[in-house]
């Protein structure tokens, strides 16, 4: 009995010390926290230009050549420039370039002086850098799937294709600081192009001394942007310092930028409720809860979301029944109830705050919203749908993502859809991405669930996705008189532009009077902002943010 | 005993040769191509960037190509993160997951056994209960929500522990916890099973009936013999605790294997696919061969057997 008890004391003594130990890192760990939080406060107080932020994936690439997604586009923005950056109004401003090009007579040729730039590891940046990494991109071997950015560019697709050496591309070193740029045809909307990742110069020195490492770590890169890349723990976190060698360094007043890759929202959140970060991005659930905080913000962003209507479906093949289905459900409830998150409801391609005409205006102004909900029109042109297409009763196939978010998408628009056309019966079939894809791209769907975000900044990047035959053309629309614009708009009004853009405003028109899509909403992001964090500039395309003009008050 | 590791090893080789032959064609089956961008290429600009990775070659000699890099030990480039060698990536972040998944299940084995010796000693009391009832909870509650409460209560809350990231030790306390919750349940239960049954054996009445005193049978006879069925279920318990951190590393916001895996999936990173599994598959594989070595050291009478083989 005695001998019982004793062997009971040891495993209580045992127990105790190991829970003694857990105590005491407990109560370490609190004092850490403590002593961190102390510092958040000092640090306010005299206002150190450190911004702490949170990024949702590792950086894919460092690469301007290869890179393909917003995280490696929003750290480049920052870290590189090309010959003009998006302002702080989003116009092109220049960069690299010291003064505006002189433009030949015919608009296809542009003749850059560069400025008196250097490289983070003090080398010049030349003419040369740019037509290096230009050839780059474009040649076959190098494998770079935005190559056909530069399919404006003289030989350029000729060159991706094999058909052409990548020394014919139209791209020239005149001098050291001389840049010679040969168009295909004289676009209007190259200027913001250039500012672009895939036009970023690269430092051909330092490229191939750095061999397969180029820009895999924070050494082996180089910068001529505002910030440097100065530490880069991958999956876990990176870091940007101002950049003493950039020639416009007296406009930056961050000192450092922190961040963290985090990839749940709900842990994002938590860290700025604990100070460690000072933006956090929301979903649905966490809008409604912080919704009056007097920090919380919502931002358009420029990717239109829509529903392919496939016209390989016989009933679909039918105007009147694609228009029945485009009026059919709520698209403003769907994006207060169902996203909640900023987004706006759609009902145009073209996006709203992305592109200004000549005239100044907005194209969404001009334009403005074709095609709101109607049930009563939407129940009539199904009813002559079903005489015109001889049907009763039909069931279509949501094609969609397999993500919870779609599933809930998906399953407004059955409820919406069916209770509005009498005789509708919608399946959804939710696919993993690529499979979604693929189905999408060999025409196996009725209507699938589809987005898309600007390569550039003009309308033409989201008109030109529906020509007859266009690869992006998944739902084998076609109607000649859209054709005839669009081809109009990429030749001959290049030459007049108040032309060219009523051509895209009625390209527009047409499209949506055909019902080619049934447009679902404009992204939007809800967010979190510390109120002493100024001056982060949100662009529509390219990088999302530009972090030159901001600082903490 | 020699002998018996080679062959060991060789049967080792033989089962990965054969999983990475089988994931390979499997793998091959998802659609899609493993750029990044697909949707908004043309099919010809897909063919060109195809032809670069050799995806365009007919699958035997693809499969060929990569068996035999492979056998050089080279794991090729990933395509998500451009140009970046698999190896690497799998270095880089295996650190992380290792030391996680090792924390837990120590610190889960320890207070596992230390539970189920509790209740097996003080069977039908309410210590017994107790035990049990945090066995039933470790088991049924998922660790993720186990996790996402610990954050918030201990995080956000009362501000004790830091929320997330990964700076240090006391970064991985919440993280180990919410791993090791499911190990203790299970080692609890098992203990207690085992050492129920042991107590009740010849031998153990015999020690009682030589006056060896009860500490004595239980340290010495008793909780030894009781630990051989325990040690089967490490292995599974492990397995269990890299899956489960791929939910816990996403939380948490650590920078480890599991996120990179499932992510290399949905993209059809074929390179990081393969890469992934040889190794997820050569560390289970590895993990069974130790259990079976411990067997041995636990009992004698396993080690003997096959060394006579």
């Amino acid at each position: 009995m005695n001998k019982k008890f004793s062997f009971l004391l040891v495993l209580v003594l045992a127990l105790s010390t190991f829970l003694a130990a857990c105590s005491g890192g407990g109560e370490k760990a609190g004092s850490d926290t403590k002593k961190g939080s102390s510092e958040g406060k000092s640090a306010d107080a005299k206002k150190e230009q450190v911004l702490n932020l949170i990024a949702t994936s590792e950086i894919p690439s460092m690469d301007s050549t290869l890179a393909t997604d917003s995280v490696s586009f929003n750290v480049m923005n920052n870290v590189y420039e090309g010959l003009y950056r998006l302002g702080q109004d989003n116009e092109p401003t220049l960069g690299m370039a010291a003064e505006e090009p002189k433009v030949s007579e015919d608009g296809k040729t542009y003749t850059f002086k560069l400025r008196d730039a250097k490289w983070s590891n003090g080398d010049a940046v030349t003419a040369n850098d740019f037509v290096f990494s230009w050839r780059r991109a474009v040649d076959p071997a190098t494998a770079a799937e935005y190559a056909y950015m530069l399919y404006d560019v003289k030989g350029a697709e000729e060159i991706n294709s094999g058909k052409a050496k990548p020394d014919t591309l139209g791209i020239k070193a005149i001098d050291e600081k001389t840049l010679e740029i040969t168009l295909k045809n004289n676009i209007p909307y190259f200027k913001s192009l250039l500012s672009f990742a895939t036009f970023y110069p690269q430092n051909e020195k330092f490229f191939k001394e750095q061999g397969k490492n180029y820009a895999l770590e924070a050494n082996t890169g180089v910068y001529n942007g505002p910030f440097t890349l100065s530490d880069w723990k991958h999956e876990q976190s990176f870091q940007l310092k101002k950049n003493p060698t950039y020639w416009d360094n007296a406009a930056v007043k961050l000192e450092t930028i922190n961040f963290n890759i985090v990839k749940d929202t709900a842990t994002a959140v938590n860290l700025y409720e604990t100070k460690k970060a000072d933006r956090a991005a929301l979903n649905a659930e966490f809008v409604d809860k912080y919704k009056s905080d007097k920090n919380f913000g919502t931002s358009p962003d420029t990717s239109v979301y829509f529903l392919r209507l496939n016209e390989k479906n016989k009933v679909l093949a039918n105007r009147d029944a694609r228009k029945a289905l485009d009026l059919a459900w709520d698209k403003k409830s769907f994006v207060d109830v169902i996203l909640n998150n900023g987004s706006k409801p759609a009902y145009y391609l073209v996006p709203d705050k992305f592109a200004v005409g000549p005239d100044g205006k907005d194209f969404r102004e001009t334009n403005g919203d074709l095609g709101k909900l109607d049930v009563e029109e939407a129940k009539k042109l199904w009813a002559k749908a079903k005489k015109e297409a001889k049907f009763d009763k039909v069931t279509l196939e949501m094609l969609n993502y397999d993500d919870d978010n779609s599933a809930k998408i998906s399953q407004y628009l059955k409820e919406q859809l069916e209770s509005n056309l009498e005789g509708l019966t919608v399946n959804i079939k939710p696919q993993p991405f690529k499979q979604k894809l693929d189905l999408e791209s060999k025409g196996n769907y009725d209507f699938s669930f589809a987005g898309w975000g600007p390569d550039y900044q003009d309308p033409m990047t989201f008109i030109d996705m529906f020509v007859t035959d266009g690869a992006h053309n998944q739902m084998g629309y076609s109607n000649p008189k859209y054709d005839k614009l669009v081809a109009d708009a990429k030749g001959p009004l290049l030459s007049d532009l108040d032309a060219r853009w009523k051509a895209l405003l009625e390209a527009e028109k047409i499209l949506m009077d055909d019902a080619a899509i049934s447009p679902m909403y404009q992204r939007g992001t809800a967010f979190l902002q510390r109120e002493y964090v100024k001056g982060i500039v949100e662009h529509p395309f390219g990088g999302d943010f530009g972090y030159k003009w901001a600082h903490i008050e | 005993m020699l002998r018996y590791t080679l062959q060991r090893i060789v049967y080792m080789l033989i089962t990965l040769f054969i999983i990475a032959t089988l994931t390979f064609f499997l793998m091959k089956l998802l659609p899609g191509s493993p750029l990044k961008s697909q949707d908004k290429l043309t099919p010809e600009q897909v063919t060109i960037i195809n032809e670069k990775y050799g995806l365009n070659d007919p699958l035997p000699v693809q499969y060929v190509h990569y068996i035999a890099n492979l056998a050089k030990g080279d794991l090729g480039l990933s395509f998500q993160y451009d140009n970046r060698p698999v190896s690497e990536m799998i270095a880089g972040r295996i650190g992380p997951s290792a030391q996680l998944g090792l924390q837990a299940l120590i610190i889960g084995s320890i207070v596992g056994l230390i539970l189920g010796i509790i209740a097996a000693i003080k069977h039908n009391t309410f210590f017994d209960y107790g035990a049990t009832f945090l066995a039933v909870l470790g088991i049924s509650i998922p660790s993720f929500v186990f996790a996402g409460f610990m954050q918030f209560v201990l995080g956000v809350k009362l501000q004790l522990l830091p929320v997330a990231l990964w700076e240090g030790f006391i970064y991985t306390i919440m993280p180990t916890i919410a791993l090791s919750g499911f190990v203790i349940a299970n080692i609890s239960r098992f203990m207690r099973t085992e050492l129920l049954e042991v107590m009740a054996s010849d031998y153990i009445m015999l020690a009682k009936a030589k006056g060896i005193s009860q500490s004595g049978i239980i340290i010495k006879h008793a909780i030894r013999n009781a630990l051989i069925p325990v040690i089967t279920i490490i292995g599974p318990l492990a397995v269990n605790i890299m899956t489960g951190s791929l939910v816990i590393e996403r939380i948490f916001a650590i920078p480890g294997l599991g996120e990179q895996f499932v992510k290399s999936i949905n993209m059809n990173d074929y390179t990081v696919i393969m890469g992934t599994t040889i190794f997820y598959s050569a560390l289970f594989v590895f993990i069974i061969f130790v259990v079976d070595i411990l067997y041995g050291v636990v009992d004698p009478r396993i080690r003997l057997a096959g060394g006579k083989k």
